[in-house]
């Protein structure tokens, strides 16, 4: 461990990464009746993720925004023949979805603290675990510690689909788990090309390791066929509104709050500054999937008669205004897809929450059996109004800076991606406006909904934080972006100078 | 201060209101949002007084940093200048007789109203921050915060489904028009390098020559931008094409239609041309599809205005007319007729929803006209700023609106253009036609005999004071602004009151030549005004039966145009529809039969061979096979590495 570039003087990655596994540990030694167990589960997942998100507090803090690379780093030879070694780090891009990571944790358990009652130990263990993989994804920097991690968030998640979905919950765990492995296979393979060619897998290396153009051009297809599944990209998003339907509540907000950041990150953190030329010329190709991502799966959500299908489509759209951003390659896009990423972390995963509220009163998803609720839960109907608003974009709200930079960024490279990359604008107020209507307006007609009860206070604790994140994201951006800007304009200089000084792809493929 | 302190007011009011109105109680919520909006309305006229007289300077309050992302930066600021504090003045004054008019409006509503007031003041807070935006991303707040605000409160009476379907179409119709206007926003940016007026306004010379590359061609720069902001502009004003939510917001409380017609919203994009004239007068090409829009919506509403039977619907239409008028003159490059007429219809459109709210409050909520008549007698009061108000729409001396109008028909006629005598001749005829619409609406419903049954008579009653005092105030503004502003705002006084905020161009004479038109073209809008009204006395009291004649005898146009030109028919099958289809064709065939099929298949292709497998093995082998195939994927993935490497 390097104690002169660590701001805070103790391996903080490592432990927040790891901490989750010391609670799950205690969790596991439990004894006592299935109430007293369960009860003991839930507080001790509880106070661990709080000290978890309390320890992140001090990367907030702590980080210099100035640098734009990496810090606290640590480092331990591990298999030091193949140089590999357990390294952690976070730099502009990452340190803030560290911070999402553990801010959703205590959120979700907390929201799963009724709705979840049977195996509550093995739930809270498995949240847990899931904590671990996501944080040890975000910090690492040596890449087989990243695939290990980005592997390892798999397990946890199935589990959480398959033991505690609804009906289809196998199914849909199946499917999340071939269709991301699938793609990961590939990543392992560009993974072992890579340590071939550059005889480490240190992450900082490789970003200055120049690859030939032939080969960034398959490593960019292995590469974006795993992480293209995880954003998920059109057309391999469709294990997205199964996995989400059949998810628990909590399951579903992590789901879309951090698990669908993984690809982007990933794209940010290998493709781009690994293969700069082969990102370059892969990009037409990116806005093309994501423009029909964006326009298509926005007008499959307007037929949608289930609320989390609804919004598990909307994810996918908005993921596409992501991916726009990310291969704009200018400061403006990137940074407009990094705080998209961030606020659609926050506000889809309350819009699940919010699904979540009525689904534990009427046990069930289907738009049609609600209507009327805003006499009944007024409250509610504020928040609800509130996290549609950011969710279609509305100036002074989060949803509404990331998606205008990533307009800005967009026109830079041409008028039609502007232009029809930000339909979502359109089609995302026509689904949602829609949706809210039958929930929320008209009258109440039918009879378990005349005595539905407003927000508890638990429920209240659950959304307060994310209401004041995405006011404050929405009308001081700039507290956020400040973190990134250094590190995405290095980013971007160091794209633009790679392509300057290696002749075209086109020219090595054929 | 006192400027912060007229922009702030109202959103302190509204989250009072808001947040706290199940807490502290409808009456003291109620109260909190009028103060907010009194506070408003002293400070915004006392901040543009204090600036036309001299006493203050005109410059910008900084807030803070909103955006930033490399080179991208954009503040929280209030712009301090003469267009902007007469919008602040006019807005939080009218909002304010708006507010106060609603307590005695809503008085027999059943729902607690701290939520319709909250909504009114937060409404009245984004267009404020609309006008005061220093840079084009807060005025783009401002102008999604508008969208918001009339969304909620068109769909204020949420169990209505007409009330839910018009704010939805609101929102929707408004949103169209905004993506352009975003995407001009960063075509700005990546010409200028900024979007604060500070930095664009001064380099506009320089990039007059710029290109833009776009169908295939080079287009001047300045003439994209100017194009997608007046599409902006046009959503929210609701010009011809995007007109469609504008009828329907009527589904709303009346004083919502009063805000959004007269103070809010709408005036939004007049406003846009206005603050963008130094960009939009290096668009000559944009400016003459201005004109060209601005003068055919002036027409075109009018003929539906005459048509319509429900009362708030035809000053709907006649609200849509006016705004053609102001696009016309800011068309012709006179923006500040165009402000003009924004502030002095923003008096008398306030005035006459106020007062068809006054007239259905007395008729039990009834507004069709073919059931009222004859109600002069029983409520004089509202009878008489009724008038008031459509003498001033339909431009009688000395009325305001009789300044502003003549001022822009005299300005299409001023610019010796082409567009500018299709617009002349557009205003003109809009002009007979507004007269006459303002009179039969007169007509039917306070003169002639009473249509009404007899219960709904007994109990028309005038309305209470709380509602007419406002009305009052405003039929004052309808009197004497056109008057008292006229000098100031293009009569001899404009380059000291308008101190630069406005922009003419080096060749743009036509603010100067306005009074140089010929008399009959100055005469003309009064002389029609004065056929549309006798036409009218003809047709609604001398003789009653013969618009039932006329509109047998030219029943084809006269469907054609009573049914508003069929264009939420239209709209209906070129885009609702087939969306709707494309979606569920989307869904059900795309995802789930061909994106779905794949893996599907390929899963049943795996059970399928593995069931044959197990015909000839014992043992499940479903998993082996799909470790094969990972086996196989990874034998093909290592060849093609060594054949790389």
């Amino acid at each position: 461990m390097n104690a002169v570039t660590n701001a805070a003087g103790f391996p903080i990655l490592s432990l927040i990464t790891w901490l989750p596994l010391v609670g799950c540990a205690v969790i596991m030694g439990v004894r006592g009746d299935e109430e007293a167990v369960a009860s003991n589960a839930r507080w001790t997942a509880l106070w661990t993720s709080l000290i978890v998100l309390a320890l992140s507090l001090v990367l907030w803090v702590d980080f210099d925004p100035s640098d734009p690379g990496f810090q606290f780093n640590e480092h331990m030879t591990w298999l030091p023949d193949f140089k590999v070694g357990y390294s952690m780090g976070v730099d502009g891009i990452s340190v803030l979805f560290v911070l999402l990571s553990t801010l959703l944790t205590p959120i979700c358990i907390l929201s799963a603290w009724q709705a979840i009652h049977t195996r509550v130990r093995e739930f809270m263990m498995s949240f847990l675990i899931l904590e671990t993989m996501m944080v040890g994804m975000f910090c690492a920097t040596d890449f087989v510690v990243f695939y290990m991690f980005f592997e390892g968030v798999l397990i946890p998640m199935y589990l959480i689909i398959g033991v505690w979905g609804g009906p289809r919950r196998v199914y849909a765990a199946v499917k999340f788990f071939l269709y991301t492995l699938t793609g990961s296979v590939l990543m392992l393979l560009a993974l072992i090309a890579m340590w071939l060619h550059a005889g480490t897998t240190d992450i900082y290396t490789l970003m200055h390791t120049p690859f030939s153009g032939h080969m960034q051009f398959w490593l960019f297809l292995a590469l974006f066929a795993s992480f293209a599944v995880k954003v998920p990209m059109w057309p391999v998003h469709t294990w997205l509104p199964d996995a989400h339907v059949e998810a628990p509540t909590a399951g579903s907000v992590i789901l879309a709050g951090v698990l669908l950041k993984m690809g982007a990150y990933g794209f940010l953190r290998f493709s781009l500054p690994m293969l700069p030329e082969a990102s370059a010329y892969f990009a037409p190709f990116m806005f093309t999937l994501s423009v029909v991502a964006v326009i298509y799966t926005s007008l499959v959500a307007l037929a949608q008669e289930d609320m989390k299908k609804l919004i598990a489509y909307s994810s996918v759209a908005h993921m596409g205004v992501v991916t726009i951003g990310i291969f704009t390659f200018n400061v403006q896009g990137i940074s407009g897809a990094l705080f998209q990423m961030l606020s659609h972390g926050i506000v889809s995963g309350a819009l699940f929450l919010i699904v979540g509220v009525v689904y534990d009163r009427i046990h069930t998803r289907e738009i049609a059996r609600y209507g009327g609720l805003g006499d009944r839960m007024p409250a509610y109907s504020l928040i609800f109004m509130l996290f549609m608003m950011a969710s279609i974009g509305l100036p002074g709200t989060a949803g509404f800076v990331g998606e205008f930079l990533v307009i800005i960024g967009s026109l830079q490279v041409n008028f039609w991606l502007a232009l029809l990359g930000g339909m979502g604008m359109i089609l995302g107020a026509a689904y949602m406006l829609f949706l809210y209507r039958r929930i929320i307006f008209g009258r109440i007609t039918r009879d378990d909904l005349r005595n539905i009860l407003d927000l508890t206070p638990r429920e209240w604790a659950v959304f307060a934080p994310l209401i004041v994140l995405t006011l404050w994201m929405g009308i001081y951006p700039s507290s956020f972006t400040s973190y990134w800007d250094a590190t995405v304009g290095q980013m971007v200089q160091q794209h633009t100078a790679a392509l300057m000084h290696t002749t075209k792809l086109a020219g090595m493929v054929h | 201060m006192l400027y912060a302190l007229a922009v702030f007011a109202p959103l302190a009011g509204a989250a009072v209101s808001g947040l706290l109105g199940r807490a502290i109680g409808d009456k003291a919520a109620m109260g909190a949002s009028i103060l907010g909006m009194v506070i408003a309305a002293i400070c915004g006229p006392l901040a543009f007084f204090t600036l036309t007289a001299g006493d203050a300077s005109a410059g910008v309050l900084d807030l803070g940093s909103w955006i930033e992302a490399g080179r991208f930066h954009v503040d929280w600021a209030l712009r301090y200048d003469t267009l902007s504090a007469v919008m602040v003045a006019m807005v939080s004054f009218v909002s304010m007789l708006i507010h106060v008019y609603s307590v005695g409006y809503m008085g027999h509503d059943a729902r607690p109203r701290y939520r319709f007031f909250s909504y009114l003041s937060l409404f009245s807070f984004a267009m404020l921050m609309l006008v005061t935006a220093n840079n084009l991303a807060q005025l783009f707040f401002g102008w999604e915060g508008v969208g918001l605000c009339s969304y909620l409160l068109i769909g204020y009476w949420y169990d209505r489904p007409s009330a839910c379907a018009a704010a939805i179409k609101a929102f929707v119709v408004n949103r169209v028009a905004d993506l352009p206007f975003a995407v001009g926003l960063a075509l700005i940016f990546f010409k200028f390098g900024s979007i604060e007026f500070a930095v664009i306004f001064p380099a506009v010379a320089q990039h007059a020559a710029d290109t833009y590359h776009l169908f295939g061609h080079n287009y001047s720069a300045i003439e994209v931008i100017g194009f997608l902001l007046f599409i902006g502009a046009m959503g929210k004003s609701a010009q011809l094409g995007f007109h469609v939510w504008l009828p329907d917001a009527m589904e709303g409380p009346t004083p919502v239609s009063a805000l959004i017609h007269a103070a809010t919203m709408v005036t939004a994009g007049v406003f846009l041309m206005a603050r963008m004239s130094p960009l939009m007068e290096y668009a000559p090409v944009a400016l003459g599809f201005v004109a060209f829009i601005g003068g055919s919506t002036a027409l075109f509403a009018a003929t539906i205005g005459c048509t319509q039977f429900d009362i708030k619907r035809v000053i709907a239409y006649s609200t849509c007319s006016q705004l053609g008028y102001m696009f016309a003159a800011a068309g012709v490059g006179v923006y500040q007729a165009s402000v003009f007429h924004l502030i002095t219809h923003a008096f008398f459109k306030a005035l006459l929803f106020l007062s068809a709210g006054s007239v259905i409050h007395a008729m039990s909520d009834e507004q069709d006209m073919r059931k009222m008549g004859g109600l002069a007698r029983h409520i004089p009061i509202t009878c008489a700023v009724m008038w008031i108000g459509n003498l001033a729409l339909a431009g009688i001396p000395p009325f305001a609106g009789y300044w502003s109008k003549d001022a822009i028909i005299s300005a299409t006629w001023a610019a010796h253009s082409g567009i500018g005598v299709y617009a002349f001749i557009c205003t003109v005829l809009a002009a007979f036609l507004t007269a006459f619409y303002s009179w039969r609406l007169l007509f039917m419903t306070f003169h002639g005999q009473s249509r009404a049954d007899h219960h709904v008579m007994e109990h028309v009653h005038e309305s209470p004071w709380v509602m007419l005092v406002p009305l009052i105030a405003l039929a004052c503004g309808a009197v004497f602004a056109g008057w008292a502003l006229d000098n100031w705002f293009i009569g001899a006084g404009w380059p000291s009151f308008w101190n630069g905020s406005i922009y003419n161009g080096q060749h743009n004479h036509v603010i100067e030549n306005l009074e140089h038109v010929p008399y009959i073209v100055e005469l003309l809008p009064l002389i029609v005004g004065l056929a549309g009204i006798a036409l009218a006395y003809v047709m609604y009291i001398a003789n009653p039966l013969l618009p039932v004649r006329m509109a047998q005898a030219f029943g084809p146009v006269y469907r054609f145009v009573f049914n508003k030109w069929y264009f939420d028919e239209l709209y209906a099958v070129i885009f609702v529809r087939p969306a709707i289809r494309l979606s569920r064709l989307l869904w059900q065939v795309g995802d789930v039969t061909i994106i779905d099929g794949v893996p599907n298949g390929l899963a049943e292709l795996t059970t399928d061979s593995s069931r044959q497998v197990v015909r000839i093995q014992t043992g499940s082998l479903a998993v082996y096979a799909f470790v094969m195939l990972i086996g196989v994927v990874v034998l093909v993935g290592v060849f093609m590495l060594t054949v790389m490497l």
